[in-house]
């Protein structure tokens, strides 16, 4: 079973050199720590910035730069900044090639669900709409289950969807699956230690499995 | 052709209970805090803010919150503030949550003189309830319309005494397009310098577009969340 920083560890590997990524807040921004040196790969913020850098040095914080989650970062060099309308713009024209995002939901048929719980606490959908609507590849880190014990991964979302049939892939702490177009959580690799079992019964949507499962390549 | 005006209180003097405001700003990042200050020393009430967020419980729009001055919030992310919650479990404020990019291409289309824009975000949820929606290229596309504000309060770094203005790093978000969207748009500015001063070529927001400009004597400019790494 993988850590939060064991997920990041294994999307990091869906990353190619020359991408524009953004990344979500939580285990999606970990990501960034796991790239491979040397791999070019430019790193968007939504709030108006190509190319974030790591946290800075104390001292060096800087309050007009900060990144989605309102972190203070830094700028890598070659860096850019503009305004939300064009941040979104470039979202949506698809020139960002990879999207990692959490999510509290996901469907078989790639729907998700991760900006508000009935009842609860609103705190609204950000810019997570706009990037599932429009991204060409989208990645999302989850747990496998909820603090419940009861599966994320369904037939049907059943929290207020986020975007619908946009969802490509998923690593969670149990295994890495891919939404089938034509619906149904394939199941590509498994997390060191976990068994297949162990991810039918932690699956509630139509889970798809050929053959033998490898175990996940973390090194 | 001079726009500058004293201070935060003569800049904002004839904004009227019930008005639509604008606020440039991305959590406490670039937010125009003097305004919202002499706004709260007014008491101006029943305010519609059109923000990205509301601010925290005891800065930026979290100040007008804690003084009951909103009526309506229109935003796309309200967490990290503990009155604006009670206030909505409450019923006393409304609130709008829209997507991001919707957000500011609303600011955008108000700006460029266009009724209103087609967005993929928010298809097959929510957000598209009673929206019209057009097919392009076999993708769905949701009808929005371009915000209609009286007043656009928008913070840049550097601006001059014909308007215009020069934002800076992250701090720049939502400002330039909600400047352009105001009916009546007012810049507050960490420096305030002669027309001619300016290199052309650097201007992000025209000075057409602003009509009222200010220098703030002291941006406190907080840090919502201090993130460092370790000097090892």
């Amino acid at each position: 079973m993988l850590d939060k920083n064991g997920i990041a560890k294994r999307i990091a590997r869906e990353v190619r050199d020359g991408y524009y990524v953004n990344l979500g807040i939580g285990i999606p921004t970990l990501v960034a720590n796991y790239i491979p040196e040397g791999m070019n790969v430019v790193l968007q913020s939504e709030n108006g910035l190509l190319g974030i850098g790591p946290f800075p040095f104390e001292g060096d914080e800087n309050p007009d730069l900060i990144n989605a989650g309102k972190q203070t970062i830094t700028t890598t060099p070659g860096s850019s900044f503009f305004d939300s309308a064009m941040s979104f713009g470039m979202i949506r024209a698809g020139k960002v090639d990879l999207t990692i995002l959490g999510a509290m939901e996901v469907s078989e048929n790639g729907d998700i669900a991760n900006w508000k719980i009935p009842g609860k606490m609103v705190k609204g959908m950000g810019g997570a709409m706009d990037l599932v609507a429009s991204a060409k590849n989208i990645v999302v880190a989850m747990q496998h289950v909820n603090k419940a014990g009861e599966s994320k991964l369904l037939p049907q979302c059943s929290l207020p969807l986020t975007g619908v049939g946009c969802v490509k892939k998923i690593v969670t702490e149990l295994a890495v699956l891919d939404v089938l177009p034509e619906g149904g959580f394939k199941l590509l690799e498994r997390a060191p230690g976990v068994s297949v079992e162990t991810i039918q019964q932690a699956t509630a949507g139509k889970l798809l499995i050929e053959g033998e499962i490898p175990e996940m390549n973390l090194d | 052709m001079n726009k500058v005006v004293a201070s935060a209180q003569e800049a904002i003097a004839d904004i009227h209970d019930g008005a639509v405001l604008m606020l440039g700003g991305f959590g406490l990042c670039g937010i125009p805090e003097h305004c919202i200050a002499a706004l709260v020393e007014k008491g101006t009430k029943n305010l519609t803010c059109i923000s990205n967020n509301a601010g925290v419980d005891d800065f930026g729009i979290g100040l007008m919150l804690q003084h009951r001055q909103v009526k309506k919030m229109i935003s796309s992310y309200v967490g990290e503030n503990a009155e604006f919650e009670r206030q909505l479990l409450s019923g006393e404020l409304e609130v709008e949550l829209i997507p991001q990019g919707t957000l500011a291409t609303r600011c955008m289309a108000a700006g460029y003189g266009m009724p209103a824009i087609f967005t993929p975000a928010g298809v097959g949820t929510e957000v598209a309830e009673g929206k019209e929606i057009r097919i392009f290229n076999g993708k769905e596309y949701l009808l929005e319309y371009a915000f209609d504000a009286d007043f656009a309060i928008v913070k840049a770094w550097k601006g001059d005494t014909m308007g215009n203005l020069i934002f800076k790093e992250t701090a720049r978000n939502f400002n330039p397009m909600m400047a352009m969207a105001g009916k009546i748009t007012i810049a507050e500015v960490e420096e305030l310098v002669p027309a001619g001063t300016l290199d052309p070529d650097h201007i992000h927001t025209p000075g057409i577009y602003v009509h009222r400009i200010f220098q703030g004597n002291h941006f406190e400019k907080r840090i919502e969340q201090r993130t460092l790494r370790p000097r090892s």
